[in-house]
């Protein structure tokens, strides 16, 4: 099999000053706005955030936060097949492979789409097509960026499908979506997502359809592939406990915003922001009674068009009280580094949170 | 909720006729607007009482008819409508027919296969009539007197061959002692005794009693001789063998029709048939609107049909075309009648209040106005008839003082009628003729005036025979009134009055005396009228029983119908004749040129 | 699927049976409450009482319904002899009886009219699908454009006007105002080119309102489709947006079109009697309008039949096409 060159070509360079980047995915001040008729919804509103190839990235958040918005936008997925007058209006840098992608020629971009970088869905019944096979969707995703005939393709997809742990993929590349269970038919998605060995896989909630077995067996199979193929993984997820053992970085969004960044063991030991401690507390644990393990965040997301003013976390944080001066109400509060390569945006101060975090969060959890 | 919803979609249809009627007239504009002299037309009426551009015609063409219906039937036994007698002169001959003329002329007799018009003997109740050298079938075989005792003897066979007229039998064998030729047990199915044929050439009718129209009879299409071994029975208006100058070449039904020459006609046998076109055809066209526009375009020479424009054509014609145009009296009498079975119909002061209340303008407007509808009626005898007198018979003051109703005289009446305060009634009308429902209407308001309730009861018109033509249900129903019109079968006093008021002619299904009349004096009138040979005598006649009927108040008339028909500025030696009620005499059409 | 054909079409035998028995009961019990006797109006206007019993003979109207039923059957498959007044005509089977009016045989005036009508309605479902599906497409792409707008408007349009008006409004403009052919059918086999003029107007007009329903459900299926987890899919495996709307989206916009298209097509095989009528086109549709008229009770089953098969017959081939499209329905 031909290992065909993936490095982007020179097209669409960024016209601003700014260099580019040395990080394999780098996303810049990213903002993803839709306009409505009840208004612009700010869907993503100013990330930032650096991948390495081989490392695993975790964006965690409500739904509503304004994480697969960030993942479709990486895929350049709010241009292609926009139609009418409600477009998307994204703006930012997005690098990857040292091309920024936003400024890019829609060509070149799909191009990139599948081959350097894929994506796997939520719920594969619905995010593979009913009418055509396993095999022939696999086949196509395959020639669409190699000049192969079919049969190749065809090799490829049953390989493929054998490398994802399908048995008898030989006779299953012949079976439509709806003949497979649903661990399977993820399976095939993550086969058909790295048909072309990707080097940048984004998996959107990639096992909440799934019972709670298979989704054990899928998230070791994508940490698998990482380690065979090397890619850098994105994995999008409203659950704390899918990316725990998974992802190296983890970024918990809110409301359009990162609210917190760092190295996994750091966030989940040493995390610097409410909206995280709300998180953990909710993540279901195996170790402890039905009772007291969840303890949800309360209240609901905040509305993108009318992002609360201060903190947007400030109406459901029960410390918004502790900055002085009505802080949390009117300023919004930056990323600042709260440890190595760990940043929270919180008007608490380091103290508070350190001790709100060891006093009272930690020991309920 | 369901009356709404039609008015509504009728609304809708209305309004989209409107718009295309307007479209129209604006395409006929862009089309060329030309005058009757450019374009060559004969003028207005030109055809009426007259022959239009006789001098004009050539031999040869193909002459193009269009309708909107097909003929009932094209057999010459089964056939009823008006236009299939006209036409059917094409293909058939009878002892004797009307003379191809125009106007009244036309409706008097001559002789066609006979030599003369018969020998009348034993007090009428023989005519013995010879017939022509050189008459022949369309496979040159001669007509002889076999054929047309042959052909009128179907006439029995109405279990087979339904659908026509049988006067014939009625005059011939009244009791309706024969059973048809079909069941004939005679060798030559020839058992009919009122007729027999003592030698080819020779025809003897022998009535039981006279009647005065036996000739008028004779004249009908139901006499066209039919030969025995070209007779396919109930298939025979498929393919009619023929005895005149056209044959069938193709027949369609539903579709078109095409005739030719038929090469062993000869022109000398026939003295009234003219034969100008060498081919003639037919289209059935099921869109009035387009077949009116082809018509006004000069796609098509003639509507066979004969029933006048639709509203739509009406209006281009008549402002573009109108050197097209004839409007001539057609012999239809559009009226309300009063059964006398229903209550207080039985009182005539109480009908003549219906007719002093009706405003007589409106209904004629109703019926589409003077040009359209047709002069006001004022009796109950079409004006083309002999005895006929028009308006000036005119016993009500119908198109006189009180044409728009006299509300003094309609209560005086109802006073003398024992009802004073007025009444309620329903008023029957056919629902898919709408200027008839229009009258309907125009007299609902007018009676209103003087206390008289009307509902309109609506029903399908073609079921007319089992539900105006019941007298029990007329009764059970409570139709006082009941909108109708009536045209002569032939053209006399009995073609036309025997159905509608004879007491001999009530009858419990299909029934036409809708008023019930059984007044022995007109029955008398009738009976003296069948039985006087002498032509002014009968006329006097006529005249007399139509004085008789209007003095019974069982009729209010609202038009002497007008026809407004089309003829292409191709066509020449074009008439109306009053034999076939106004209808442009089709036999002897011809072509101003032969392309 | 042989098992399933098999019972499909017994179910459709059962059917097209129970439908005939419908039309008979409407043909005579209708009148028969409304107090009316057929029979009268095949005589002339004396309706003398012998004439309409023996026409009540010959017609066969006097029989039970049951047995006129039977006789109806009968003769389809075995041909059957009619007998009155000394005229015997013997009617080989397919016999579907003779005309009340005409005399003529049913068989051969649905044989005739047959042809005209399918196409009349092939040809306008040509036109429509085309134009309709096309339509409808580049309205879902450019949702809330211009185009979209006025598209929809046209679409609108098409469904609500009456063809009597459309049709006649198309006649006005094209045939007399333009001069464009002369308004009369022309049978395909006098001249080709000349049918298929006389066609056009009718097609078109045909079209136009199948079409607009067509791009309405065309534009709305297609927008339900754009939205789809696998579109989106398709897009993320880098396919052309050429391919992701023709192929992807395309595919599963069609499964609701051709469910109608296999409706649409079944009954107006059966005739379009409006376009017949407003075209003066001598089809089915004309023919049954014309029997209904005329209480020809033979033209309008052997209409009925026709169409009703139709019907079945397209019913049929849309479940088979449907499983062929989707491969989760299986024909059971």
């Amino acid at each position: 099999m031909t290992e065909l060159s993936k490095t982007g070509a020179a097209v669409g360079e960024p016209t601003d000053s700014s260099p580019a980047p040395s990080s394999f995915l780098e996303v810049r001040d990213l903002k993803v706005h839709f306009p409505t008729d009840d208004g612009l919804v700010k869907s993503v509103d100013g990330l930032s955030f650096q991948l390495e190839k081989g490392k695993t990235l975790g964006i965690v958040g409500e739904s509503g936060s304004g994480k697969s918005v960030t993942s479709l936008g990486i895929m350049g997925l709010h241009t292609a097949g926009q139609y009418g007058k409600r477009k998307a209006q994204i703006s930012g840098e997005i690098w990857l492979n040292g091309t920024e992608l936003l400024s890019a020629d829609p060509d070149h971009v799909r191009k990139l789409r599948g081959r350097d970088m894929a994506m796997i869905f939520q719920d594969p019944l619905s995010a593979l097509h009913p009418y055509y096979t396993i095999g022939a969707q696999i086949v196509e995703a395959y020639r669409t960026h190699h000049d192969v005939d079919k049969k190749t393709a065809k090799r490829r997809a049953v390989e493929m499908l054998d490398r994802v742990g399908i048995p008898q993929p030989d006779k299953r590349v012949d079976s439509y979506p709806h003949e497979f269970s649903g661990g399977m038919r993820q399976r095939a998605m993550i086969a058909m997502s790295l048909v072309n060995n990707p080097e940048l896989l984004i998996a959107d909630e990639p096992t909440t359809a799934l019972d709670v077995t298979v989704q054990a067996q899928i998230l070791d199979l994508i940490r698998d592939l990482q380690k065979e193929f090397g890619s850098a993984v994105i994995i999008i997820t409203h659950d704390l406990g899918v990316v725990a053992e998974l992802a190296d970085d983890i970024l918990v969004m809110y409301g359009g915003r990162c609210v917190e960044r760092g190295p996994a063991e750091k966030v989940f030991y040493e995390p610097r922001h409410p909206y995280t401690w709300g998180l953990l507390g909710s993540m279901p644990r195996l170790d402890r009674d039905q009772q007291e393990r969840l303890i949800p965040v309360k209240g609901s997301p905040p509305s993108l068009i009318n992002i609360p003013s201060g903190c947007a976390f400030n109406p459901r944080c029960p410390y918004a009280d502790i900055p002085k001066d009505n802080l949390t109400r009117t300023v919004r509060p930056e990323l600042t580094e709260v440890g190595s390569k760990h940043w929270a945006a919180c008007h608490m101060s380091q103290e508070q949170r350190e001790r709100i975090w060891t006093e009272e969060i930690a020991p309920k959890l | 909720m369901n009356t709404q919803r039609t008015s509504g979609r009728r609304k809708q249809a209305l309004a989209a006729a409107a718009v295309v009627a307007g479209l129209l007239t604006t395409a006929a504009c862009g089309g060329g607007n030309g005058g009757g002299s450019k374009n060559g037309a004969a003028g207005f009426n030109a055809a009426v009482n007259k022959v239009a551009q006789a001098d004009q015609v050539k031999k040869g063409g193909t002459l193009k008819f269009v309708s909107t219906q097909d003929a009932d039937s094209w057999d010459t036994t089964r056939g009823y409508y008006g236009f299939m007698w006209d036409f059917s002169r094409y293909y058939s001959r009878q002892l004797v027919t009307y003379k191809t003329a125009p106007g009244a002329e036309g409706a008097t007799l001559t002789p066609d296969l006979a030599t003369d018009m018969g020998k009348v003997s034993d007090g009428g109740k023989t005519y013995t009539f010879t017939l022509r050298d050189g008459v022949t079938w369309e496979d040159g075989k001669p007509i002889t007197s076999q054929d047309i005792k042959y052909g009128i003897e179907r006439v029995w066979a109405q279990d087979v061959l339904s659908g026509g007229p049988i006067y014939l039998q009625q005059m011939l064998d009244p009791k309706n002692t024969y059973k048809g030729p079909y069941k004939d047990s005679a060798k030559d199915h020839l058992g009919l005794k009122a007729i027999s044929t003592p030698d080819a050439k020779t025809v003897v009718f022998h009535l039981p009693t006279p009647n005065s129209d036996f000739l008028q009879v004779l004249a009908m299409v139901t006499a066209s001789p039919v030969r025995q071994d070209m007779d396919t029975k109930s298939k025979y208006g498929l393919h009619p063998f023929s005895s005149g100058p056209y044959k069938f070449q193709s027949y369609s039904p539903g579709k078109n029709l095409v005739l030719v020459r038929n090469s062993n006609w000869k022109a000398s046998s026939d003295p009234v048939r003219k034969a100008y076109p060498d081919k003639i055809t037919l289209d059935i066209s099921t869109n009035q609107v387009n077949s009116d526009q082809q018509l006004i375009n000069g796609d098509y020479d003639v509507d066979a049909s004969q029933t006048g424009l639709g509203p739509q054509g009406r209006q281009i014609a008549l402002k573009q075309h109108k050197d097209n145009l004839d409007n001539p009296v057609s012999g239809f009498i559009r009226y309300a009648v009063f059964p006398q079975s229903v209550k207080p119909f039985d009182n005539l002061h109480c009908r003549k209040a219906v007719i002093y209340a009706a405003d007589h303008v409106s209904l004629q407007t109703a019926r589409g106005g003077p040009v359209a509808g047709g002069d006001i009626g004022t009796n109950m005898l079409p004006p083309t008839l002999a005895g006929g007198e028009g308006q000036k018979y005119d016993p009500y003051q119908i198109s006189g003082a009180n044409k728009n109703g006299n509300v003094d005289l309609a209560k005086q009446e109802l006073k003398a009628c024992g009802k004073p305060n007025g009444f309620s009634t329903t008023i029957a009308v056919r629902n898919n003729k709408s200027q008839e429902v229009a009258t309907a209407e125009s007299l609902q308001a007018a009676l209103k005036k003087v206390g008289i309730n009307a509902d309109i009861y609506q029903y399908d018109g073609s079921q007319s025979p089992g539900i105006i033509g019941s007298p029990s249900n007329v009764a059970k129903k409570k139709l006082g009134i009941i909108i109708m019109g009536w045209g002569p079968d032939f053209p006399t006093v009995q073609g036309y009055g025997i159905p509608l008021w004879s007491s001999h002619y009530i009858l419990q299904s299909g029934n036409n005396n809708y008023a019930l009349i059984k007044d022995k004096t007109i029955d008398g009138l009738f009976d003296q009228y069948t039985t006087t040979l002498d032509e002014s005598k009968k006329t006097q006649l006529s005249t007399e029983i139509n004085h008789k009927v209007m003095e019974g108040a069982y009729y209010l008339p609202f038009t002497f119908e007008r026809l407004l028909n089309i003829r292409s500025s191709r066509l020449a030696n074009v008439y109306t004749t009053n034999a076939y009620s106004g209808y442009y005499d089709f036999v002897n059409l011809g072509l101003k040129s032969t392309k | 699927m042989l098992a399933y054909l098999i019972r499909r079409l017994f179910a459709a035998a059962v059917m097209l049976v129970v439908i005939i028995l419908v039309v008979f009961s409407i043909f005579f019990l209708v009148p028969k409450w409304a107090g009316v006797d057929i029979a009268t109006s095949f005589v002339g206007k004396q309706a003398d009482p012998h004439a309409v019993e023996a026409v009540r003979e010959k017609l066969g109207l006097s029989d039970p319904i049951y047995a006129q039923v039977w006789h109806f059957f009968k003769g389809i498959f075995v041909g059957r002899t009619y007998a009155a007044g000394g005229d015997v005509t013997h009617c080989a089977a397919p016999c579907f009886g003779y005309s009340f009016r005409s005399e003529q045989a049913v068989w051969p005036v649905l044989t005739d009219r047959f042809p005209v009508t399918l196409g009349l309605a092939l040809g306008a479902a040509v036109l429509w699908l085309v134009f309709g599906v096309a339509a409808g497409v580049l309205s879902a792409l450019k949702r809330g454009s211009l185009w979209d707008r006025g598209a929809m408007v046209v679409a609108l349009s098409g469904v609500s006007l009456p063809i009597y008006f459309t049709g006649l409004l198309a006649s006005a403009i094209f045939v007399f105002g333009l001069k464009w052919g002369s308004g009369n059918y022309v049978a395909l086999g006098d001249s080709v080119t000349g049918w298929f003029g006389s066609m056009i107007l009718p097609w078109i007009t045909l079209a136009f309102l199948y079409a607009a329903m067509y791009a309405r459900i065309t534009r709305a299926t297609m927008l339900e489709i754009l939205g789809e987890d696998y579109i989106r899919t398709a897009r993320a495996k880098g396919l052309t947006e050429p391919v992701v709307i023709g192929k992807h989206a395309m595919r599963s916009t069609m499964t609701p079109i051709l469910t109608m298209l296999g409706m649409d097509l079944g009954a107006l095989i059966g005739g379009a009697i409006l376009t017949e009528t407003t075209f003066s086109i001598p089809g089915l549709g004309q023919a049954v309008l014309t029997a209904i008229k005329n209480q020809d009770l033979p033209i309008i089953l052997g209409v009925t039949l026709i169409t009703s098969l139709a019907v079945l017959i397209a019913n049929l081939a849309v479940d088979i096409l449907y499983a062929v499209i989707d491969p989760r329905v299986r024909l059971a």
